[in-house]
């Protein structure tokens, strides 16, 4: 992986409508490195990661991966990275090893294998071909997981990913955490709860 | 080199050289319309076949020349808004949008009038007319999608892309409809079709058209000037331009 | 943690595909309101008309043509709806293909679902209107390429809408003007294949639009759908 790997924000500025709600927020993050993205309602963190993944335009500054300006390369950016919305994101008519495969399968070729063993990490092996309506929302983000981990993708973007889960489901998901940052991942985190995670470093956001 | 560009589309800018624009462009329009309405009605002479009921192309045909031109209008702003984030673009193509709309509604009343005497109908089909029609519904369905978005930037750049679209269908849509006609031809119907123009005639026609253009750029000067207001409300120069 | 082996164009266009056919038939009752839609309204025109045959004959193709645009346009509203609704829109704009691929591959899938379905009902339908058989030759092939310009209209139209209230006649007011040529051509070339005269400018107009369709709509439709997901 590119050892240069890092995320650059620069003075990014968002307008909704009439309020400003990104003025000027710079940040940067290496290998290694989460950003917990905290901060309270309305402050704009599922804005800051909306920006950061691309959806997003802001109305000026710039993002950049790896030196390059996202907007560029806009294809292979997504390929280097992982987005987990606070919504799981899965068609309730698939099941999670369908789900896994149309989703893990445009990124990059991945085995029924890979995919089986992402979401055994992920403790919903047992639902893989159950269609996911079925599923509770904590097995719901146990999925969605599941698609980052099988992503294999350097940077990982979740918004509240602890939504839903038990204190089993959240020590899992701070342990994976921890294991993508200690390879030399990169995260950022928005979550309301505190995270201190290995490699941790903090970024408020005010509303 | 662009500086000077974007320095010409900064909404300050815009708001002044369209509140000193609009006077002077309304007097020009008075004139040129006032000229056009006198001699085409009163000195043109008669056309031998349809009488005086052809005078109306004196409203007629610059009114649908015009919604077609403000169509354009509206599609390239939309389109130079989207492609350079020019904002101002948003707020021509947001103020053209009822303008064009109020011609094509115009060329169309008018047209129907002329028809009248033509066809012994109000409305006959006629294929210019049609497209008019068509055009008419181009324009609502791009002024029903703007104020749909919560988010008026996101209305402006969907109502944008859709006007471009537009744009792009508008003369297949006349071509289509002329084909069409060609079709289903009646023995009786006639085409509201330009008599043969002296320049007794073309003269008061060349003027109105010209009187139209004037009045169209005058009236997008004054809700230019409401759309950039009330766009850029919340900015420091709005605040001092209300205050004076 | 490489990213591993790229997914090349024609892999992705097939497994969106894939994805789209197996979403469609695992609710079959979607994929059938519309052709029930269809025949509907197309009853309608002989129950508020008449009845005479060689009446019927003469409104058939025009009937045929705007029952078909009706019945298409009912679908059109789920083409980015459901993904738009869970989420998973933005997993697939996120997905590192293009969101150029994405649309080109649903809006292939909305057709061979709705579009392809209605070809396949309509010689069932002509001969409820009473056109002839040797005129269905050139309504099935109209009706073809009809429809697959129209899931490309629909496609632009669909992804300004996706997500606004009432969105569908939103949609309805933007799709149909923007129709209204194919619908002069199809039903044109339909009417000449039953009055005996010569389809084929009729049709190569039609190809002509469809072809030029296809090429610019799916570039509008990924335009629409970025701006949606802001």
């Amino acid at each position: 992986m590119n050892s240069a790997a890092e995320l650059r924000v620069d003075q990014v500025h968002v307008w909704r409508g009439d309020r400003h709600v990104l003025q000027g927020v710079t940040l940067h993050i290496r290998r290694g490195e989460l950003l917990h993205v905290s901060g309270p309602n309305g402050a704009g963190k599922t804005t800051l990661l909306r920006v950061v993944s691309g959806l997003l335009r802001p109305e000026s500054g710039a993002v950049t991966w790896n030196g390059v300006a996202i907007g560029q390369a806009r294809e292979v950016y997504q390929r280097d990275l992982a987005y987990a919305s606070h919504e799981p994101a899965l068609k309730s008519d698939l099941t999670p090893l369908e789900n896994l495969r149309f989703m893990v399968g445009l990124k990059r070729r991945v085995s029924r294998g890979e995919l089986l063993g992402s979401l055994q990490r992920t403790g919903v092996a047992d639902c893989a071909d159950l269609p996911a309506r079925v599923l509770s929302a904590g097995q719901r983000r146990r999925v969605a997981m599941a698609r980052v981990l099988a992503s294999a993708a350097p940077l990982w973007l979740l918004d509240e990913p602890y939504t839903n889960l038990d204190s089993a489901g959240s020590g899992l998901l701070s342990s994976l955490l921890e294991e993508h940052v200690a390879a030399g991942g990169l995260a950022v985190v928005v979550a309301h709860q505190p995270l201190e995670l290995a490699g941790t470093r903090q970024f408020g956001l005010h509303a | 080199m662009w500086t000077w560009f974007y320095r010409l589309a900064s909404p300050p800018f815009v708001y002044r050289v369209a509140a000193a624009a609009s006077p002077w462009l309304l007097a020009a329009a008075a004139a040129a319309i006032g000229y056009g309405v006198i001699d085409g009605l009163a000195f043109a002479p008669r056309d031998y076949q349809q009488g005086d009921a052809f005078r109306i192309i004196y409203v007629h045909a610059p009114a649908a020349w015009l919604s077609l031109f403000s169509y354009t209008i509206m599609a390239v702003a939309g389109a130079i808004a989207l492609i350079w984030r020019i904002k101002v673009g948003y707020a021509v193509a947001a103020a053209t949008a009822p303008i064009g709309a109020s011609f094509t509604l115009l060329a169309l009343v008018t047209g129907s009038l002329w028809g009248r005497p033509m066809w012994g109908t109000y409305w006959a089909w006629d294929p210019r007319l049609t497209s008019e029609l068509i055009l008419l519904f181009l324009y609502v369905g791009v002024m029903s999608l703007r104020p749909a978005f919560e988010d008026p930037a996101r209305g402006d750049r969907a109502a944008a892309l859709l006007a471009i679209v537009g744009v792009v269908n508008v003369p297949i849509i006349h071509y289509s409809v002329q084909w069409w006609n060609s079709l289903h031809q009646g023995p009786t119907v006639a085409k509201l079709a330009k008599p043969e123009m002296p320049g007794s005639m073309l003269w008061p026609l060349l003027s109105m058209l010209l009187g139209f253009m004037l009045f169209y750029g005058a009236v997008l000067c004054i809700r230019l000037r409401a759309e950039v207001l009330n766009r850029e409300r919340l900015s420091a120069w709005v605040r001092e331009a209300v205050k004076s | 943690m490489s990213a591993g082996v790229d997914v090349g164009v024609w892999r992705a266009l097939g497994l969106v595909l894939e994805r789209e056919l197996l979403l469609s038939f695992r609710r079959p009752d979607q994929l059938l309101q519309p052709l029930v839609f269809f025949l509907i309204v197309t009853t309608l025109f002989p129950l508020g008309l008449s009845v005479q045959l060689s009446l019927l004959r003469e409104m058939a193709p025009g009937v045929l043509w705007v029952s078909a645009l009706l019945a298409s346009l009912l679908s059109l509203d789920s083409l980015f709806k459901s993904d738009a609704d869970d989420g998973t829109l933005e997993q697939l704009a996120l997905s590192g293909q293009g969101l150029v691929v994405i649309v080109v591959a649903k809006t292939l899938a909305h057709w061979l679902v709705s579009g392809a379905s209605l070809v396949l009902l309509a010689p069932l339908v002509g001969t409820a209107l009473a056109i002839p058989v040797g005129a269905f030759g050139t309504m099935l092939a109209s009706l073809a390429l009809g429809t697959l310009t129209l899931s490309w209209l629909g496609a632009i139209g669909a992804g300004l809408t996706v997500g606004l209230k009432r969105g569908n006649v939103i949609l309805s007011l933007i799709v149909l003007p923007l129709a209204m040529p194919l619908l002069i051509f199809g039903a044109g070339a339909t009417d000449r294949a039953i009055s005996g005269t010569s389809t084929g400018g009729a049709l190569y107009l039609l190809g002509a639009l469809c072809v030029l369709t296809c090429t610019l709509a799916p570039f509008a439709a990924s335009a629409a759908l970025r701006i949606t997901l802001e």
